[in-house]
């Protein structure tokens, strides 16, 4: 590996990389001193940037005046569900695309990848319209978890990572000891897989407590993911901005924590992806 | 577990050998597709029949408000509409000015941070970690800390503005101060994601080929463009598409960087509708189902157009090189 042979960075790059550094973590410190202060610091000339004292004043403010509570917890089981599914699905799915013959296998993989390109709107009106007069699933869980029970980008994130890291070796000496697929799954196939199936467990765990386009057309204000919250918290007539920004707060916690308990496996596995081809 | 396995099947297998072949072959070509088969059904339930769906409706003439209009065929109608319709064309024209304003400094950008980031330092995965963080903050977070950030009079934007003598902006209200804004959002949770993409790029270049350009006496700047940008040109393509792709999607910041009753809408002139708040507008806004799946349709065949014209011109600028 080159690594160690790299250019070494003068003061100049460190210099550039604070500063992005700094322009990347700023609005979110932001987030933080106008939630913990209230409306008049924060429109205060010039502006307040350390945190004050009114924090757990305005969490609870946030939690009594909206549903926030119910909110995080459908976003928890949402997100949890909708992560365990498509982590199996796609790890399944991936390891037949890359380690088992089958006939129309390349057509189908080229299949799966052209379906990234479809975007959400273009189905919109009839996935709402199935959910609300046919399943009569509309405001309700299910109509968030089941069309995103699996998705190409997984299918094909473990595709990658299984054809270079699953030795055909090993499934073949199972084989000869007489492993059925399902039992090669168990006993090869998920062990080899675990550090990528955490690193999609994450992403897909984040994007879904992320979403926001569905899960505004298909839920209502009585029973929201934390998103929608959030949007109805900026949408009162008279804006209490210090609320506001404790609903962006409350709401980015959990991925936020996520991310500085996992962020380095997450960027292994964001730059990995860049490069398995 | 494992054992039991591996016992139990040679044993089984010498009683009823052809059976256990039987089921061997059978379990081969079969589990295969039981294992895909979970992607499929979720894509052809949820994605590809809602996306045929959408192409009917879109040539019907299907309003909620008035009944009986379900399934009143029109044919190519509402696509002939949408060409004089001045709101799509506005959409159309918001959606790939604010799609180039933040997808061309933003892959810049990305491009100079992968370089910087490639360097030998300290610190190294704090760095990445810095950059890396506004990727995983919501759209709707994002949009609203930064729409306090952007405010007219109390925005600490204008504030820093201020310092150096510019006149309070108006974010929301002008056309290119308000896609300027919306750029800014998207610029700022991509730039760090799309920079690591490039740096795994740029770790698999061999360090012989700058090792070489160097002795031969070429510069820092003439080896990032001779051997870094061409090495990652198949990188950059995947990340011009893929952010296109996304550009030409764009709805909860437009949506929620509107400060005004009907958050669809774009702005009180439209300035920063988007085809994907348009298109909702129609649906939930107007009841116009049939004109609205027009819309939708015209953005994904734009999608296509896009990535189609993406690919054709990558392949040119290689031809040229050979």
């Amino acid at each position: 590996m080159s690594r160690n042979r790299q250019l070494s960075a003068g003061r100049g790059v460190y210099a550039f990389l604070g500063a992005a550094v700094l322009l990347s973590v700023f609005p979110l410190y932001w987030t933080l001193v106008a939630a913990s202060r209230n409306n008049t610091d924060i429109h205060s000339v010039p502006p307040i940037l350390l945190p004050g004292a009114n924090l757990l004043h305005n969490i609870g403010q946030a939690f009594s005046r909206t549903d926030m509570g119910l909110a995080l917890l459908n976003s928890l089981i949402v997100s949890s569900l909708v992560t365990a599914s498509v982590v199996l699905t796609s790890t399944f799915g991936g390891f037949a695309f890359a380690k088992l013959p089958f006939r129309g296998s390349r057509p189908l993989l080229a299949t799966v990848v052209a379906t990234m390109m479809v975007p959400t709107q273009l189905g919109i009106i009839p996935l709402y319209i199935m959910m609300a007069n046919w399943f009569h699933w509309a405001d309700h869980l299910q109509a968030l978890i089941v069309p995103a029970a699996a998705n190409a980008f997984g299918l094909f994130f473990m595709r990658q990572y299984l054809v270079t890291s699953l030795p055909d070796e090993l499934l073949d000496a199972g084989r000869i000891d007489g492993c059925t697929t399902r039992g090669l799954v168990r006993h090869i196939v998920l062990p080899t897989a675990r550090p990528a199936m955490s690193v999609l467990g994450m992403l897909t765990f984040m994007a879904t407590w992320n979403d926001f386009y569905w899960p505004k057309v298909v839920m209502t204000q009585q029973n929201p993911t934390i998103q929608l919250t959030l949007s109805e918290l900026a949408s009162g007539y008279i804006k209490d901005y210090s609320l506001v920004l404790t609903g962006a707060l409350v709401a980015s916690l959990p991925v936020i924590a996520v991310f500085l308990l996992m962020g380095r496996q997450i960027i292994d596995g964001i730059m990995q992806g860049a490069t398995k081809g | 577990m494992a054992a039991s396995v591996s016992a139990g099947r040679p044993a089984r297998a010498a009683r009823a050998p052809v059976a256990a072949h039987r089921r061997h072959r059978l379990d081969r070509t079969l589990s295969p597709y039981l294992y895909i088969a979970p992607f499929f059904l979720v894509f052809a339930g949820f994605g590809l029949f809602p996306m045929l769906y959408t192409g009917y409706v879109s040539m019907t003439n299907w309003r909620v408000d008035v009944p009986g209009s379900q399934g009143q065929w029109v044919g190519l109608e509402n696509y002939r509409k949408l060409l004089d319709d001045p709101f799509f064309l506005n959409a159309l024209k918001n959606t790939v000015g604010i799609g180039v304003l933040s997808t061309v400094p933003q892959l810049l950008l990305a491009l100079v941070l992968a370089h910087l980031l490639n360097y030998r330092m300290r610190g190294r995965t704090l760095f990445r970690l810095g950059v890396l963080l506004p990727n995983v903050t919501s759209v709707a977070a994002v949009t609203l800390i930064f729409v306090q950030l952007f405010g007219r009079d109390y925005g600490l934007i204008n504030w820093t503005l201020g310092l150096f003598g510019v006149e309070h902006i108006d974010w929301q209200a002008g056309t290119l101060s308000s896609w300027t804004a919306i750029s800014a959002i998207v610029t700022w949770r991509w730039t760090g994601y799309n920079a690591l993409i490039f740096l795994a790029a740029m770790q698999a270049v061999p360090f012989e080929l700058y090792e070489a350009a160097a002795i031969d006496g070429a510069s820092r700047w003439r080896q990032f463009r001779s051997i870094t940008v061409p090495m990652l040109r198949p990188t950059i393509l995947f990340s011009v598409i893929v952010s296109t792709i996304g550009a030409l999607q764009l709805f909860g910041e437009p949506m929620l960087f509107g400060q005004q009753q009907d958050p669809t809408t774009g702005g009180s002139q439209h300035q920063f509708q988007t085809l994907a708040l348009y298109s909702y507008n129609q649906f939930w806004g107007r009841f116009k189902y049939g004109y609205g799946a027009a819309v939708s349709w015209a953005m994904f065949l734009l999608i296509v157009v896009i990535v189609a014209a993406n690919l054709i011109a990558a392949r040119r600028m290689k031809g040229l090189d050979a």
